[in-house]
């Protein structure tokens, strides 16, 4: 097998904004070659491919194709490129077969479903796919849909293919399914790069590994010359000081038990799988995990909004009384007594009514109360001032709507509502995604203050650096169960990651 | 039997005018946008219909020919449906404006043009606008010889009707090839489902978009005329019309997006809206008949959900606007 460089990226760089994605990145995809192309939740690994696809272009650096200079402005000009890239979230019509969605969008000359659905057996038969052209797509597994993609690509003449954490909705089954046509499509000459976080599946299937950190590059190495450990290091580099003040809190005492928790998604597969620990009061406990392991689902089953299959999930008041929330609407937690707070990732769609001022966002918290046909806005509006002075909100006025603000300032509303409940239980999830750093600080700051007040915080985020300086103890999910819990206070970050990439790995063998 | 016979003749006469709102609310619906504006759109298709082969008949006179009146009822009323559709299509697909406010004010919109057009054209012409009796004839005319029309039973009710109800089911048959068999209706029914998914692949959203609403609106408006010329006699008349769109909304829900039920469904509810004047039971008002349709267009809603079936879903992304940068 001759190996020769299909694509060669030379100084590419990405900037959204003050974010630098990609920082002067050298790559080199061949021919004939699996390349994995690895690192954390964003480190630029599809940003960078993204460029390849025509979603994005480049603001500096070039991209040659065997040799030559190309510049691709589309996901048109890349399929003229033959770089087809397959994508996380698959773009196919529900309601059409697989062959309508493979033609959509090609200026044939005439169309002929029946001709594209040979051609399409054809191209299955080829690298070992299994699909029928004419069934249509709602009927198809995740695994199925994702073919239909790969096809789809292949169909329109792609040598070079571009997976987008492929593995991430498949059953190992499915994997090693998707693992030998890709083999099979490397002995056709195809160049291949499946952009994952999975070590395991780096070691089993690649043949170069190539590690991507913080938007920079790291280095191309081979895959039968390194090992996991090796990897790690290289992926999750060294612990930065980021100076959080993280003080200890005298008396903890246990708030909320969380016991074999399991949640089963419509599709029927397992998001959270026997999840077991307790959270202290005074305590920050951390969660960390690859994006999807099962954090949202946690959270949404512990504050009564994800339906939960087993387990159970205990709240213990003041008077050591346990009370079972499993089974429990939020509003009855609520009237319980049992004080907890979510900040939702999505603010502006679960946390916040963006078109509300502030004033009426903390209405949402307290319309119950009092008594009467009349809302009271009185004190909602005096807490939105409050908010507003003690959290330095810019913002015109109180009865601005939320969603024209700054993200900083979003969350900062959201927080400082959630807050003023005086809750037991606090629950964050990726309180400080897309905010700069001082308002970050503010939200550790905030959430600081809180734990020494006694309140037990729960803190899910993807920066390991920030976990491990800001919790005290860090629950580690992978694949919807736990991996581990580490005192956040000794842990490495080579630990955590590890315990993050490789459990799946282990269960496999 | 004769009863009968009648009940669906005339059901026939007053589907045609539902099977053109209906078809043409189809082909905009499934390109994803919701024009609840069709009540408005038939009654500028009807104002202006007449209003185009009463002014050709002025400028003819004694000269006037049938065919022509026809023909330049349809292109009227069809400019007209063309030109309220493409308002529609400006505010929704262009400025991303609520499909559903702008529908209803387009309803508002278009009725008061119809209205006034119509009422123009009687005071500008001194009080009554009628066609001359060849020109109405020509309207409602049987277009099969006779022999056809005098077989027993099925003569009557296969041949015996006007033009337009022939050009409707043509119509229909068109779309349901044109929606199944070509690359342009496939492409068409993809926008309607996932736009970011046909954006991605090449297909021009905001093109197919308007084409299919404003080519829909137009074909919407021409039942407007037809019910004019036929129904109504030739004579603008507000009343009759009112309605018709709303039902044709409520029909594209019950032919589940598929234009060949269209051809009978406007039967059904065609004869579901006159039953009143032909099967009158006593004591019971004629608003329960008028009520029919509606609460059969409910059950199927309840029928097809619950079945769940994927096939019979409305297109995926009815009433959203496409707006490629956001996520």
């Amino acid at each position: 097998m001759e190996h020769n460089p299909a694509i060669e990226m030379r100084g590419i760089t990405k900037r959204f904004g003050q974010v630098v994605a990609n920082d002067s990145i050298d790559l080199t995809i061949q021919r004939g070659e699996i390349m994995a192309l690895l690192g954390e939740n964003g480190s630029g690994k599809t940003t960078l491919m993204n460029m390849l696809s025509g979603i994005y272009q480049p603001d500096g650096g070039e991209i040659c194709k065997d040799g030559n200079p190309i510049y691709i402005h589309s996901p048109r000009e890349a399929f003229g490129y033959g770089i087809g890239m397959i994508h996380q979230h698959y773009k196919l019509i529900e309601v059409f077969t697989a062959a309508e969605n493979i033609i959509l969008g090609l200026n044939e000359e005439k169309m002929d479903l029946k001709q594209t659905a040979s051609r399409v057996r054809e191209i299955c038969s080829r690298y070992g796919f299994d699909i029928d052209p004419d069934q249509k797509v709602y009927d198809m597994s995740v695994s199925q849909k994702q073919t239909v993609e790969i096809v789809k690509v292949l169909y329109r003449g792609a040598d070079i293919l571009i997976l987008d954490e492929p593995t991430a909705v498949l059953t190992p089954q499915e994997t090693q399914k998707l693992f030998r046509v890709l083999r099979n499509m490397k002995e056709d000459g195809k160049a291949i790069v499946i952009i994952t976080h999975k070590l395991h599946e780096v070691m089993e299937v690649s043949d170069k590994v190539a590690v991507l950190r913080k938007g920079k590059y790291i280095g191309t190495v081979n895959t039968s010359e390194t090992n996991p450990q090796a990897l790690t290091d290289m992926m999750v580099g060294h612990a930065v000081s980021l100076n959080i003040d993280r003080p200890k809190y005298d008396a903890p005492k246990k708030k909320l038990i969380v016991e074999n928790l399991t949640c089963i998604d419509d599709e029927g597969v397992k998001k959270l799988d026997s999840v077991s620990f307790t959270a202290y009061t005074g305590e920050i406990l951390g969660v960390a995990g690859i994006s999807g392991s099962g954090q949202k689902e946690l959270l949404e089953a512990i504050t009564g909004l994800y339906p939960v299959k087993s387990g159970s999930v205990r709240f213990i008041g003041n008077d050591g009384q346990e009370i079972e929330l499993v089974g429990k609407t939020p509003m009855k937690i609520r009237q319980t007594g049992v004080g907890m707070a979510f900040v939702p990732e999505d603010r502006l769609g679960m946390g916040l009514v963006g078109s509300m001022g502030m004033t009426g966002n903390m209405l949402l918290r307290s319309w119950k109360a009092g008594k009467g046909a009349l809302v009271r806005r009185k004190e909602p509006e005096a807490l939105a001032g409050r908010i507003l002075e003690e959290l330095e909100v810019v913002t015109p006025g109180v009865d601005y709507p939320v969603r024209r603000l700054s993200g900083g300032n979003v969350q900062k509303v959201l927080v400082g509502r959630e807050i003023s409940s005086e809750p037991a239980v606090l629950m964050t999830a990726y309180a400080v995604r897309g905010l700069d750093i001082n308002t970050s600080y503010t939200i550790y700051n905030l959430l600081t203050e809180q734990k020494m007040k006694g309140v037990a915080v729960i803190y899910v985020g993807e920066d390991l650096d920030v976990l491990l300086e800001l919790a005290d103890r860090i629950v580690v999910l992978c694949g919807g169960q736990v991996a581990g819990i580490a005192d956040a206070r000794t842990a490495t970050k080579e630990e955590i990651g590890l315990m993050m990439t490789q459990f799946s790995a282990k269960e496999e063998e | 039997m004769t009863t009968l016979i009648t009940l669906i003749v005339a059901a026939v006469t007053f589907g045609t005018v539902l099977m053109y709102g209906t078809l043409g609310e189809i082909l905009t619906e499934k390109s994803g946008n919701l024009n609840l504006g069709v009540e408005g759109i038939m009654y500028m298709g009807g104002a202006f219909g007449l209003a185009g082969a009463f002014y050709y008949e002025k400028a003819a006179g004694g000269a006037a020919s049938g065919p022509v009146a026809i023909v330049i009822a349809i292109l009227a009323a069809f400019a007209a449906g063309m030109a309220a559709s493409a308002i529609y299509s400006f505010i929704t697909i262009t400025l991303r404006a609520n499909q559903n406010v702008t529908g209803l004010a387009l309803s508002i919109f278009g009725t008061g043009i119809g209205q006034f057009v119509g009422e123009f054209m009687r005071v500008s012409e001194k009080g009554y606008v009628a066609l001359s009796n060849d020109l109405k004839d020509a309207f409602s005319a049987a277009i099969f010889p006779d022999f056809l029309i005098n077989i027993p039973v099925i003569g009557r009710i296969f041949f015996s009707h006007t033009v337009f109800f022939y050009l409707a089911v043509l119509l229909a048959v068109l779309m349901y090839l044109f929606l199944r068999k070509t690359r342009y209706g496939l492409y068409l029914s993809a926008v309607g489902e996932s736009p970011a998914t046909s954006d991605a692949a090449g297909i021009n959203v905001a093109k197919y978009k308007y084409l299919a609403t404003t080519i829909g609106g137009g074909i919407s408006a021409i039942g407007g005329m037809v019910y004019i010329m036929t129904t109504a006699g030739c004579v603008w008349n507000h009343e009759g019309l009112s309605g018709v769109g709303w039902l044709a909304v409520a029909l594209v829900i019950f032919c589940i997006w598929r234009p060949l039920n269209a051809i009978w469904g406007s039967v059904l509810f065609g004869a579901m809206m006159i039953m009143y004047l032909r099967v009158s039971i006593p004591f019971i008002p004629t608003e329960i008949y008028k009520i029919l349709p509606y609460i059969v267009t409910v059950i199927v809603l309840i029928l097809t959900s619950m079945k769940n079936s994927r096939d019979k879903q409305p297109p995926a992304s009815l009433g959203n606007n496409y707006f490629r940068e956001e996520r």
